[in-house]
């Protein structure tokens, strides 16, 4: 049954009425209309719908709604400031380091993620952390690239 | 560029491809000028549309006979300066909004920033066959480039007429036409400004070399890559036109099931739902995809299910299935194989076989439909537009010209996206809703009801001379196809078959089709022949090799590589591989490393030398190129579909592997630069040397032969 639950997304509050087993994905894409996280496999598998849940990046296709209440959300739409990329899509976009780009609103949140919580990883370590992302189109090498690139970055800037 | 075409005709693994009748664009002149505002505008009159326009089996090209004359590109330089480019394709990730933007902004001299591309709309863009066989770099390039030295033609002609000068006086250069004897100069968009001129193309024009591009040749970065970097970019299951619903259709539990009994009275009762049963579509549109589900689940349905074959037995089947008699465009002899292998000094024989594989696009399958007064407009992630909109106008009575098919900039497609199948599943839903619906396929339906790439049993018989020169080669391929079906090595006496087998799944092209299961076969066994031969498997290969743009990718890239390596570690393997296709020349070099006690393989480097003609975007082909590299890697080591009676088995991520980040081995592509060649495209080829170039390298590490793709699924069993 649908329940009043109260979401807050890149800043703002949202009620929403959903059953509560709904996936925050679908929330997120047909309610509030952030479809920037994206439907690749409903299962947890690829990685495209990922989002900071509380900071950390989660899955919000195995995320129920209930789960995503009281705790902030940032999509890839919440990244960017004041006209400003974050650093993570600035070099995503210097590296090219996407093609179809499908994966890379989920590729970002995952490496925004990773960077929170280790500023200065190894390609190692950015290996094993995107291990649950998928990239049809093979551009991981550009990905592992662009995430030296923004930790590079933001370690300058100190943020 | 007519006998590269050729190669193009005889494609039968093809076989999603249904018989495409080539149209004329139906959009008026005046109509263009309505919608795009005054203008100059040039419009590219294939002259050979043979040779520009790529073809389907079963279209009246098939044999070679002459097309209609048919608008093939277009372009419109705006009263504000503004440059629209038009192609029929569609931008699935190869970079063709890219990529075709710098062809125009360096041929028309203006600057890049200034041109957008209009893709993939059948309402606004040029027929299109589709985006398929590598041919947006070989057809659009210089045709859009023909019709972008026309238009700089035209304007200098205005300008000229303007001055009462002579046109051959005047210089185009940064959207102006300069008068250099008086100095002067005028903007294009000036020159456009109250004019709704229109030129055919006039065929001969001539356009500029590769070695004095400016803006083409050059890394440009994608040109709209903030919209994906910030989640902003709308793919087809993005869109949500106001009163949508979310549509879902009723699966068959296996293929060829049929509908025996349904009652969906209870399905119907729920509020809000829609539900349309058509023969043995089931389908359900709802508020949200979650009550379309739960609609479908409330159906109470009986299916007759069919007995069918299963990937274990897959290849046994394929060659007692294979028709008797080989059509003879299938066919190719040269020599006699028999009396060479006869008389061969050593001969080596080999059966290869290759696994049905997914696309997996990380976008599934989709569309959304809406109908406004009788007429149908459909968003939808395909490679064909134009033959989706003939697919929509059949099953729904419509005229063509009632019919639009949008393509939005779609997540990848690999050769999986040339059938309308979400499109007219969104369109049944929203004719019975009276409102847009919207379909997604799910994962599961995407690994299960789109088509694969074909599997295929390969045999090949070879003999060689005393001295490793390639004497007799006799190739059959079973079911999966035709494409670099012929040996690039010399060899006098060879025969060359391709074998028809009946459907078993529902199978399609992919990226470089059957080139790859091809490749694979062919340069497996040359390594195996170089083993016979007691000879370097570089050295075994130029002995046989006379092809010159196939020995420089060979040499570029074993010279990056470093062949002949000496081991230096347990488990470690060398292997090389090469090939062409379609115009472009591919070498790769693997380095691979086999855990002797888990007997887990790893690809530890891929060194790739890759030629295409002149470059047009290095950057852009770097990624297509070790794109396609990583794919072939899933391909070549565990990639497979299992099926069992009518049902997939494997169809999740979960189950179906694809190559992930610590699959990933150290990539080095070498783009070897032909500025005195045309471009030819680069989505396919780059992919087809890599399983072989694995599998070699694992005989050099394990001394076992693997002649199945995928390779080692689950490693080599320890002996």
């Amino acid at each position: 049954m649908a329940k009043l639950i109260e979401l807050e997304v890149n800043g703002k509050r949202y009620p929403v009425s959903y059953p509560a087993d709904t996936a925050l994905l679908y929330v997120l894409r047909d309610e509030l209309g952030l479809t920037g996280s994206k439907y690749g496999c409903g299962e947890g598998q690829c990685g495209a719908c990922t989002v900071l849940l509380g900071g950390a990046p989660r899955r919000s296709c195995q995320i129920p709604v209930s789960a995503a209440a009281g705790k902030p959300i940032t999509t890839i739409e919440g990244l960017e400031r004041e006209g400003k990329l974050h650093p993570v899509q600035q070099t995503f976009l210097d590296e090219g380091a996407f093609q179809c780009a499908y994966c890379t609103s989920g590729m970002i949140m995952s490496s925004v993620g990773l960077l929170q919580s280790n500023s200065n990883p190894s390609p190692a370590e950015i290996v094993q952390f995107l291990q649950g992302n998928v990239c049809r189109c093979g551009t991981h090498p550009r990905i592992v690239e662009a995430v030296r690139q923004a930790a590079r970055m933001m370690q300058e800037r100190g943020r | 560029m007519s006998a590269r075409v050729e190669k193009f005709v005889g494609e039968p693994e093809r076989y999603e491809f249904q018989a495409a009748p080539i149209h004329q664009f139906e959009l008026g002149r005046r109509d263009f000028f309505k919608l795009l505002g005054a203008g100059i505008a040039v419009f590219a009159m294939a002259k050979d549309a043979a040779a520009t326009q790529e073809t389907a089996p079963g279209s009246k090209s098939f044999h070679g006979e002459e097309l209609p004359k048919n608008i093939s590109a277009w372009l419109h330089v705006g009263e504000d300066g503004s440059v629209t480019g038009f192609t029929g394709k569609a931008e699935i990730g190869q970079n063709i909004r890219t990529s075709l933007a710098q062809t125009i902004a360096d041929e028309l001299r203006v600057p890049f920033e200034s041109v957008r591309m209009v893709t993939g709309d059948t309402a606004l863009t040029p027929f299109d066959a589709g985006t398929f066989g590598s041919r947006s770099m070989p057809t659009m390039t210089p045709q859009l480039r023909s019709v972008a030295a026309a238009a700089r033609d035209l304007l200098v002609g205005v300008a000229a007429k303007e001055w009462n000068v002579a046109p051959e006086g005047l210089v185009a250069g940064d959207a102006k036409v300069t008068d250099p004897a008086s100095g002067r100069s005028v903007r294009y968009a000036e020159l456009a400004r109250g004019k709704t001129l229109a030129q055919n193309l006039p065929a001969e024009d001539p356009i500029t070399p590769a070695t004095e591009w400016k803006i083409a040749g050059k890394a440009i970065p994608k040109v709209d890559g903030r919209a994906f970097v910030t989640g902003k970019h709308q793919y087809t299951p993005d869109l949500r036109p106001e009163g949508m619903l979310h549509g879902k259709v009723l699966r068959p539990p296996s293929f060829g099931a049929t509908l025996t009994s349904c009652d969906d009275s209870a399905a119907k009762a729920m509020a809000g739902v829609v539900i349309v049963r058509d023969g043995d579509f089931v389908g359900a549109a709802a508020p949200t995809a979650r009550e379309a589900e739960k609609a479908l689940a409330a159906i109470h349905v009986r299916w007759k299910e069919v007995p069918q074959i299963s990937s274990r037995e897959i290849f046994s089947y394929l060659k007692q299935n294979a028709a008797a008699k080989s059509d003879d465009g299938f066919r190719k002899q040269k020599g006699s194989v028999e009396v060479a292998l006869a008389s061969a000094a050593r001969r080596v024989d080999a059966t290869y076989t290759v696994a049905y594989i997914a696309h997996a696009p990380l976008e599934p399958r989709a569309a959304v439909a809406q109908w406004t007064e009788g007429k149908l407009t459909v968003w939808t992630g395909t490679q064909r537009p134009f033959a989706n909109r003939d697919e929509l106008a059949d099953i729904f009575h419509l005229s063509e010209s009632s019919v639009r098919v949008i393509v939005p900039d779609t997540g990848s497609a690999y050769g999986g996206k040339h059938t309308s199948d979400a499109a007219i599943e969104a369109a049944r839903l929203a004719r019975a809703a009276g409102r847009p619906v919207k379909v997604v396929w799910t994962r599961e339906e995407e690994f299960t009801w789109a088509y694969f790439r074909p599997a295929g049993v390969i045999e090949v018989k070879s003999g060689i001379a005393a001295d490793g020169t390639l004497t007799a080669w006799e190739f059959h391929n079973y079911h999966s196809g035709m494409s670099a079906i012929e040996t690039p090595y010399v060899v006098a006496d060879q025969r060359t078959e391709y074998h028809q087998v009946p459907l078993i799944l529902r199978s399609g092209s992919y990226r470089g089709l059957a080139a790859t299961a091809n490749h694979f076969a062919r340069e497996t066994h040359m390594d195996a022949l170089a083993h016979a031969a007691k000879m370097d498997s570089l050295e075994f290969r130029l002995k046989n090799l006379s092809d010159a743009r196939m020995r420089a990718v060979i040499e570029a890239a074993a010279k990056s590589f470093g062949w002949p390596r000496k081991k230096s570690l347990d488990g470690q393997g060398f292997g090389m591989a090469a090939g062409n296709e379609k115009g472009s020349y591919v070498a790769t070099c693997a380095e691979i490393a086999v855990d002797h006690s888990s007997g887990a393989v790893r690809v530890v480097k891929l060194v790739e030398a890759f030629e295409c003609g002149a470059i047009v975007n290095p950057d852009g082909l770097r990624n297509q190129v070790v794109g396609a590299m990583i794919q072939g890697l899933g391909g070549a080591l565990f990639e497979a579909i299992e099926f069992e009676n009518g049902r997939i088995k494997n169809p999740h991520f979960a189950s179906y592997r694809v190559p992930r980040f610590r699959d990933v081995p150290e990539i080095e592509a070498i783009l070897l630069d032909r500025k005195d060649i045309p471009s030819a495209g680069a989505g396919e080829t780059p992919i087809m040397a890599v399983a072989p170039a694995i599998g070699n390298a694992i005989f050099d590490a394990s001394g076992v032969r693997l002649n199945s793709l995928p390779l080692a699924p689950n490693g080599l069993r320890s002996s």
